[in-house]
């Protein structure tokens, strides 16, 4: 087992002339399952490569435990690279579509059926093993390839968007068995995706990359309650939270034709700006009697709770057009009705976001 | 209603039943060609007298590998061509279907399964192994990151003596500018992890040359990579007393079939020493010599066993004086085509042209050795059909090992006489699964785990 840390790790492609990876300063604790987010082309699986050792780091380091491995080759760092591969041979047992690789490396006999029974155990597929594959499920496809991954037994586990081509159920499913493993077995993992409900439903913390530089890293919840800045904040969360533009007045900051209260220490961070911009999140709206007006385009019911869709009250058709949409959710016991106008309200302070526009940068606790 | 997102789109898929899953297709739309298997559903349809390869996939990644396909094309690497993206679907009781990936079936082009069904030579394996490893450097010389390296997502089509490998699967990859050595490393350590089990699996099945071992063929592979890369991107340094060394290496590169367009040449401090490395190389210098003289489009070994024979026909005919596209017309009218048009319209299924007229060749030669004779090519051609083209086996899915497949349309399904006792009982998969939406965060639920688990914010 083991820890590992990229210090200051950068990484410019020959012929770029801005870093694909930025002074990447990262510490994963020894058995935790760490999830690189991020939009297409941010870094993420560039940073994987140079943990594996198949990227130069052209500046900085990279630690598994208290070895630099920065310049070790990649079968002297004992990690595992999970790849998308889950092919079932079918001449194959079970058992050996699960233990080939370990074959390739030499291991002998042995202990090879030693480890794939007890991954097999893990995933409740030893009745399986000495069938073919012909017959097997979506699922148990997918926790043969586990198996294959999990039989290496490495220090850390390196996964680049497995689940990227499985069809929606399979890969609800499986992201809770992948992270239900891997805490059992303990062992360190980074695993990349550019879908963030995957990273926040299976990262014990979840570093958000953009353009090649980390802008948070942190438990899902603290992500998810007090981002950073407004790149994670409008990243993380679906729907997205609401980021409202407003100038600051006496007392708070104006949207619409309404003063969201702000506290003058948060309006004294942004010294010299006119104006802010307020995070709310969908479900931290409530309708009330004062508040943002609001004109509702659509309500759309999901059971006991809905989302109402709009856009700030009082806009010409012109206008409205290119506005931005408000979402909230509302419950659907009085929905608000379609083509009327609401007041949105944040029930609770705590839960409001203010950002700064210059900086991008979160002004509030 | 689906869309169609196509280049060049055929009016002829239009009407197809987009409504229903490509499994439930009639089978009078469908082709039993041999193929690999997939994770999807892959089927060959027949319009007119055109067949198509449908794949149903996730629209993103659909999109992702028209795209792809597109680039490696307009880059003249083999890959199969995209057709079209279908989204959009729905069946009958409006619930959506995945989209359909559309590309053209290459023709004569064997699966490895369907080639290793037959039995394949020690021989044989080596060349495909050359197919693939040169397939893999051009991706990587033109910055394609595959991704998922593997026979399945390979065809091979017969080049004259050797084979030639397209790409068929590209849904995992990447285009950059230029790959680093890293990426081009990744590739490779997929390439040997998923070779090696491919290579098992044909030795369970019984499929493999006894002489052959996963292992070996692996590590082969990776040296010959190695040893391609060098000699397409390597630097060389020599004397000034050397200078044959850069021709040399230039025909080093025309013998494997590749071009060099630009070759850069320094001469280092003090002068007296040479250092050379090509910059860019096109693969194809035979077939594109043939193609400008003949317009056939043929593979790189077929270009240069026919540039061969025009080269003898040439000399034969005593026209070495005469302009060679002058020659190369005479070529292409009295012996190519009147080969090919004597072949009898049922048997021209079996060979595409050029291999039919590189085997002829083959033909010719042995025949002329054993009669102590120059067999004319008229004679030689009949010899041919009876001998060898009438004895070919057909193009279809005849489990060539002699085994039925249990959906002749999907060897993906396995064979019909496969193990068909019951399931064993499946602990993970006899509970109901939550209905959770993929792309909906639930934060209550995370919240509740966060506070079961005691770890606080
Ligand atoms: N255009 C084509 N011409 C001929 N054969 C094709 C074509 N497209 C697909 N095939 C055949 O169908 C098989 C499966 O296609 P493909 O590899 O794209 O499916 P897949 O489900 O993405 O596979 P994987 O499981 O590797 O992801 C290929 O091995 C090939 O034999
Ligand atoms: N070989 C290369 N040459 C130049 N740029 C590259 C190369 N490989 C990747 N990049 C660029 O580096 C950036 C990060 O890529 P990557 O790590 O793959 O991102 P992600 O995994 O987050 O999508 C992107 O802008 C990508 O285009
Ligand atoms: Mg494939």
């Amino acid at each position: 087992m083991a820890t590992v840390s990229f210090k200051q790790a950068t990484r410019v492609y020959p012929g770029s002339d801005h870093p694909a990876v930025d002074k990447l300063e990262l510490e994963i604790g020894d058995g935790e399952f760490m999830v690189l987010v991020g939009p297409s082309g941010c870094g993420k699986s560039t940073s994987l490569r140079m943990l594996a050792g198949l990227e130069e780091v052209n500046g900085g380091s990279i630690y598994i435990g208290d070895r630099d491995v920065t310049n070790l080759p990649p079968k002297d760092r004992d990690i595992a690279m999970v790849f998308q591969n889950y092919a079932l041979y079918p001449h194959m047992t079970v058992a050996d579509n699960m233990g080939f690789a370990l074959k390739m490396a030499g291991i002998p006999k042995a202990e090879r059926d030693t480890r794939v029974m007890e991954a097999a155990k893990l995933l409740g597929l030893e009745e399986f093993l000495a069938r073919k594959p012909k017959a097997l499920s979506g699922g148990q496809r997918q926790r043969v390839a586990m198996g294959r991954a999990i039989v290496r037994q490495p220090q850390v586990f390196l996964m680049d968007e497995p689940l990227s081509n499985l069809d929606a159920k399979l890969r609800v499913s499986t992201r809770t068995q992948i992270s239900a493993l891997v805490t059992r077995l303990g062992v360190t993992t980074v695993y990349v995706t550019h879908d963030q409900v995957e990273a926040m439903t299976m990262g014990d913390r979840v570093a958000v990359m953009k353009d090649g530089l980390l802008q948070q890293v942190d438990s899902p919840l603290t992500l998810y309650d007090k981002p950073k800045n407004l790149f994670v904040a409008g990243f993380i969360g679906s729907p997205a939270m609401n980021l409202l533009k407003g100038k600051i007045v006496e007392g708070g900051v104006r949207v619409g034709d309404y003063v969201v209260p702000v506290t003058r220490e948060v309006l004294s961070k942004a010294a010299g700006e006119d104006s802010l911009i307020i995070g709310v999140r969908p479900e931290n709206f409530v309708v009330a009697p004062t508040g943002v007006a609001v004109d509702v385009d659509l309500v759309e019911e999901l059971g006991a709770d809905g989302y109402l869709y709009g856009t700030l009250a009082g806009l010409t058709p012109e206008e409205k057009l290119s506005a931005q949409q408000i979402v909230a959710r509302v419950s659907t016991r009085t929905p608000p009705q379609r083509g009327t106008s609401v007041k949105l309200n944040i029930a609770n302070p705590e839960t409001m976001h203010v950002f700064s526009e210059a900086t991008q940068e979160r002004l509030n606790d | 209603m689906p869309q169609f997102l196509s280049a060049r789109p055929d009016a002829r898929l239009i009407p197809l039943p987009w409504e229903l899953p490509l499994a439930d297709w009639p089978t009078g739309l469908l082709v039993a060609l041999p193929r690999g298997i997939s994770r999807h559903v892959v089927r060959f349809i027949k319009v007119g007298g055109s067949v198509y390869a449908a794949k149903e996939v996730l629209e993103h990644l659909a999109r992702h590998e028209y795209r792809l396909l597109t680039e490696l094309h307009r880059a003249h690497t083999p890959s199969v061509e995209p057709v079209a993206v279908i989204t959009g679907r729905e069946d009958a009781e409006g619930n959506p279907l995945d989209p359909v990936l559309v590309t053209r079936h290459l023709e004569f082009s064997l699966p490895y399964r369907s080639l290793f069904a037959q039995g394949v030579r020690a021989e044989t394996v080596s060349r495909l192994l050359d197919a693939l490893v040169l397939l893999l450097a051009r991706l990587h010389l033109v910055g394609f990151l595959w991704g998922d390296v593997s026979l399945s997502n390979v065809l091979f089509r017969r080049d004259a003596g050797e084979f030639a490998a397209y790409l068929v699967d590209a849904e995992t990859g990447e285009l950059h500018p230029r790959l680093t050595d890293g990426q081009r490393e990744h590739d490779l350590m997929i390439a040997t992890t998923n070779l090696y089990g491919e290579f098992c699996d044909l030795q369970a099945g019984n499929l493999l040359d006894e002489s052959l071992e996963p292992q070996r063929l692996v590590e082969s592979i990776l040296a010959r990579y190695r040893e391609l890369w060098v000699e397409l991107t390597g630097v060389e340094e020599f004397a000034d007393t050397e200078l044959s060394r850069i021709e040399k290496r230039v025909r080093r590169l025309n013998a494997l079939g590749f071009d060099v367009a630009e070759l850069a040449i320094d001469t280092l401090a003090d002068g007296s020493r040479i250092r050379i490395q090509p910059k860019v190389v096109d693969a194809g210098h035979h077939s594109r010599r043939l193609l400008r003289l003949t317009g056939l489009d043929v593979e790189e070994n077929q270009a240069r066993r026919l540039l061969n024979d025009l080269d003898t026909f040439r000399a034969r005919t005593g026209q070495s004086h005469i302009d060679e596209p002058v020659v190369a017309h005479q070529w292409l009218t009295d012996q190519f085509q009147a080969v090919v048009d004597a072949v009898p319209q049922e048997l021209r299924g079996k060979r595409d042209a050029a291999q039919l007229y590189h085997e002829l060749l083959d033909y010719r030669w042995y025949a002329s050795q054993a009669q102590r004779r120059e067999v004319p090519l008229a004679e030689a051609t009949a010899g041919y059909i009876r001998d060898v083209l009438t004895t070919l086996p057909d193009e279809v899915v005849a489990a060539a090992d002699g085994r039925q497949l249990a959906n002749p349309f999907d060897p993906s399904q396995g064979y019909a006489d496969d193990d068909d006792t019951p399931m064993p009982i499946d602990p993970w998969e006899s509970g109901e699964m939550p209905a959770m939406r993929a792309d909906v965060l639930d934060i209550e639920a995370l919240r509740r785990k966060a506070r079961e688990s005691g770890s606080a914010l």
